[in-house]
């Protein structure tokens, strides 16, 4: 695999998962349980679209075969598509909303460290500006984490509900393919192991401070986004985002 | 925190934004939350979006003690004749920006 290829490839992963959290999140727009919320849950998706930007033109630049950001967004499918399969998962209630963000968040956080420090100039600028951002994010769901689980009976019951069913969809946030080993390399982008090892120091710990338990999933835990397998979800969130680019690939704002 | 005030959308608070080192921090509006961290926070996602501010103090509105309309005359006529009072008589230093 050439540094080209492992780089788009990388490229698309990040790109993907900032798109699809950056949608998923944008349907609260409006429907939050106070304006407060609302702003704050449409600040990160503003933020992560504008991730999804960066990532997916530089994307097509590396990849040198003309196609631009839209291109990638609104005319790949969804096998295609390489984003992580916690971010697809539904919104649910705005537990199961802040469960997935705190999960990503972590990961995300201590991905861009790392990549803040790449021997590619282009990851290290995106990094170090990025992480700004997802700073931010981190310390918002890791708050709401405590408020949740360590407030009502209510908030803690369904904020227990969504670490249930998100949990089995953090393994393979870490897992690397062929790609990451070229770039690992060159020294372009981390070991996941290791922010496997800062997300589990991190992770546990917290949930257990909002008086989460981890689910026992009897070993099984979800997988098959790096080969281009979603759940469900995955392709009613691209016939939403899609609809109106794929009808009418000339529209302007 | 419980207070008379709290509702299901947490407690009121007073939002009040430094938009450059140095100068005043100016009351910009008000935000619900249940707790000072949650409160900072709303009030940075609703004030601060465009660049508005350096520094932000929340502080819960049941905290801050008005004035109120009857203690209008008591309180702020008797400046009305008293010229004298304003700081006019010296000149000010070039280069001092917010007085």
């Amino acid at each position: 695999m050439s540094t080209e290829e492992a780089l788009f490839q990388y490229l698309i992963r990040l790109g993907d998962n900032a798109l699809i959290l950056g949608q998923r999140l944008g349907e609260w727009c409006g429907h939050a349980h106070q304006l407060e919320s609302d702003i704050a849950l449409t600040n990160v998706a503003l933020d992560q679209i504008g991730q999804a930007r960066n990532l997916l033109t530089e994307a097509g630049r590396i990849e040198g075969k003309g196609r631009t950001e839209d291109d990638l967004a609104f005319f790949r499918s969804e096998m295609e598509f390489r984003n992580n399969l916690l971010v697809e998962q539904d919104n649910g209630d705005f537990a199961q909303t802040i469960a997935r963000q705190y999960l990503f968040d972590v990961f995300q956080f201590h991905l861009l460290t790392e990549l803040s420090r790449s021997s590619n100039e282009f990851l290290e600028a995106f990094a170090k500006k990025s992480l700004k951002e997802v700073s931010y994010h981190r310390k918002l769901s890791s708050d709401w984490m405590l408020r949740l689980g360590d407030g009502t009976e209510e908030s803690h019951n369904r904020l227990q509900q969504a670490i249930d069913i998100l949990w089995p969809y953090t393994a393979e946030l870490f897992e690397m393919t062929e790609a990451d080993k070229v770039l690992m390399e060159l020294d372009m982008v981390p070991d996941l192991k290791l922010i496997e090892q800062k997300w589990q120091a991190e992770v546990p710990s917290h949930l257990e401070e909002s008086r989460i338990r981890i689910p026992d999933t009897k070993g099984y835990m979800a997988r098959g986004s790096r080969d281009g397998h979603h759940t469900e979800y995955l392709g009613y969130i691209l016939a939403e985002m899609q609809a109106l680019p794929r009808s009418m690939p000339e529209a302007k704002w | 925190m419980n207070t008379k005030d709290e509702n299901d959308q947490g407690l009121l608070w007073e939002v009040f934004v430094q938009a450059k080192p140095g100068i005043p921090h100016k009351h910009a509006g008000s935000v619900h939350a249940h707790d000072a961290e949650m409160a900072l926070a709303s009030a940075r996602d609703v004030y601060t979006r465009r660049r508005e501010g350096t520094s932000i103090w929340v502080i819960p509105s049941h905290m801050i003690t008005a004035t109120t309309e009857a203690d209008s005359e008591s309180f702020f006529d008797p400046a009305d004749d008293k010229a004298y009072r304003h700081p006019t008589f010296y000149t000010v230093p070039e280069g001092v920006k917010y007085l």
